[in-house]
């Protein structure tokens, strides 16, 4: 029971990576890598501030900050220099890691002295419960793993409400315009390349949003974190759009972060099973390849049969 | 209204594909009028359509709009003043996006964009009112994806969307050529309302001797980059789809005759 609720945990705050992966990924229509320096660097800078002190709240959004500025740099190296989006990303990802490191000043920052969610979550189980372990329809499970997950989806869902009312004011639509049909909206007079940049901003400020709150949630901030995360939300948005479809906006939003948890709560039963975690990140990719190719394939063998 | 004075566009410079598009064009158009151009492929009727609505750097030449010089503004800036029909029925839509939002979009074509709510309950009013004045029964359908509508529907929306507001000039690219002919004559029917009554400044490409002779009150026949004919107001309401087609044959007999002459030159001399 505890490792469900951990691994639902982390399946909701990594459902932040994913909706960061779907404006990337679905509404600008590129494989941003950016993500894997981006999520670091949302750890990075929120560990360092909560060890010197700051209010576990201001170094969240300090790292979403963070997390926007690079986006940006990504976009801007696309929109206005004109690189391959690939290399663009491929660029800001290598030279996040640098970054990361001198924002750290070592290679792992652990978070056991400062104050984090975590330890506000444990405050909040101790005076919800009044006592360290609760009852949930017979299992006995700590109260703080509880309130962390409970913490986790009221942030999700706030994320959730605020992405979905974005993507339908006046310059949400327009953003969604401009991955849609370029030629199409700058002819209503968008500037496409400012919509580019400020979209892969809000995207990688998403990514490292759950990089700030992973690494509250798991201790510790590392310089590896963030290694094949990219593939790791590109398996959930897919995993959300077979199960959810996208249909509709708000469909496709859900759809994203459930793809996130299940996805997780696959994993935490395959290694339960004894699947060796060195394999992890092959079988995610492998995962990713199959989804990709699949439905491609089911089609023209269809074709020919009929 | 629209002056274009000199434009000069070669693609592609120094290679084996150098295109010389646009060959010294000038036009006038002044305000309320509408011109059709005409020419064989390649003879650069696009081109000058993109190059009015901003899509590439020109070579030479200026471009005078609505009493601004915009020789120099890109083309989201140049959207303030001209909405655009394309010929190719997917280019003017968003295709995942609904209806009303594809509307909406329009209907701040060259505005700020801001944090405000894109459908408000005022203006999916207006949408429904002038969807329905179409007359395509497209009104109940404003929450579906405008990529499920059939080509002729998206055109006649995509003209909806680029005189919302009306523009200062209307640019259309051969915006029929892509449909069934029963889709074109609503398209075409459709179009010529919204021109009429909102008397819009209009720039219409067509490849249809017909569309030419019935619609606009002067006409331009381009070829190789350069205009080839002009006729205006008594001229051009006399033209019939058969003079325009017999202009054509000349410009194609110039043409033969350019060669043979080439021909035996290059005999002569070399
Ligand atoms: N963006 C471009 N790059 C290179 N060549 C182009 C481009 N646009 C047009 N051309 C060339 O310019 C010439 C005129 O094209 P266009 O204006 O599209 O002709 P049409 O009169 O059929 O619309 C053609 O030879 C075309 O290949
Ligand atoms: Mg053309």
């Amino acid at each position: 029971m505890t490792l469900f609720l951990g691994a639902l945990t982390i399946g909701l705050i990594l459902s932040l990576l994913a909706l960061g992966i779907y404006i990337s990924y679905r509404v600008f229509d590129v494989a941003d890598i950016t993500v894997d320096g981006s999520i670091t660097f949302g750890a990075a800078i929120c560990a360092v501030l909560i060890v010197k002190g700051t209010h576990p709240m201001l170094a969240t959004l300090a790292a979403f900050g963070g997390g926007l500025a690079a986006g940006a740099v990504t976009g801007i190296l696309q929109a206005k220099f004109k690189l391959n989006p690939l290399l663009s990303g491929i660029l800001v990802m290598t030279s996040l890691y640098s970054v990361n490191l001198h924002v750290m000043g070592k290679s792992n920052v652990p978070l056991l002295t400062g104050r984090t969610f975590s330890t506000w979550a444990e405050q909040l189980g101790r005076a919800w419960f009044g006592k360290p372990e609760v009852n949930l329809l017979g299992w006995l499970i700590s109260a703080r793993d509880l309130v962390t997950l409970l913490l986790a989806l009221g942030m999700v869902v706030t994320v959730c409400l605020a992405l979905y009312w974005f993507f339908r004011t006046e310059l949400g639509t327009a953003m969604r315009a401009s991955g849609d049909n370029p030629q199409m909206i700058r002819a209503l007079g968008v500037n496409v390349e400012r919509y580019r940049i400020l979209g892969l901003a809000l995207s990688n400020g998403l990514v490292a949003l759950s990089g700030a709150l992973l690494a509250q949630y798991q201790g510790f901030a590392d310089a590896q974190m963030g290694i094949g995360m990219v593939v790791w939300g590109l398996a959930s948005v897919i995993i959300g759009e077979s199960l959810i479809g996208s249909r509709s906006l708000g469909l496709a939003i859900y759809g994203a972060i459930a793809g996130s948890v299940l996805f997780r709560l696959l994993v935490a039963i395959a290694l339960r099973w004894g699947l060796n975690p060195n394999d992890l990140k092959l079988v995610t990719a492998l995962f990713v390849f199959a989804a990709l190719v699949l439905p491609q394939w089911l089609q023209r063998r269809g074709k020919r049969e009929t | 209204m629209l002056t274009v004075s000199n434009l000069r566009k070669t693609f592609n410079v120094g290679t084996v594909n150098e295109v010389r598009a646009l060959r010294g064009v000038s036009l006038e158009l002044p305000e309320g009028a509408f011109l059709v151009i005409l020419g064989g492929n390649g003879s650069g009727k696009s081109t000058l359509l993109n190059a009015v609505a901003g899509s590439f750097r020109l070579d030479a030449g200026e471009i005078h709009l609505a009493g601004q010089k915009v020789t120099r503004w890109p083309e989201h800036r140049r959207a303030r003043l001209i909405g655009r029909v394309f010929q190719n029925p997917f280019t003017g839509t968003a295709p995942t996006m609904s209806i009303a939002e594809n509307l909406a979009l329009a209907a701040r074509r060259g505005q700020r964009r801001k944090l405000g709510w894109a459908l408000p309950r005022n203006l999916m009013d207006e949408l429904r009112d002038r969807v329905s004045q179409l007359k395509m029964s497209l009104e109940d359908r404003l929450d579906n994806a405008i990529g499920t509508l059939s080509g002729g529907q998206r055109q006649a929306l995509t003209l909806l969307m680029a005189t919302w507001l009306k523009p200062a000039l209307l640019l259309l690219d051969e915006h029929t050529a892509a449909l069934d002919p029963k889709s074109a004559d609503l398209v075409l029917r459709v179009t010529e309302e919204i021109i009429t009554r909102h008397r819009l400044t209009t720039l219409m490409v067509t490849h249809s001797m017909q569309q030419a002779a019935n619609l606009g009150d002067r006409i331009v026949i381009m070829h190789k980059g350069a205009v080839a004919y002009r006729f205006t107001g008594a001229d051009k309401q006399r033209l019939g789809a058969n003079d325009l087609l017999a202009r054509f044959e000349d410009l194609r007999r110039r043409e033969m005759l350019d060669e043979t002459a080439a021909a035996l030159l290059r005999e002569t001399y070399l």
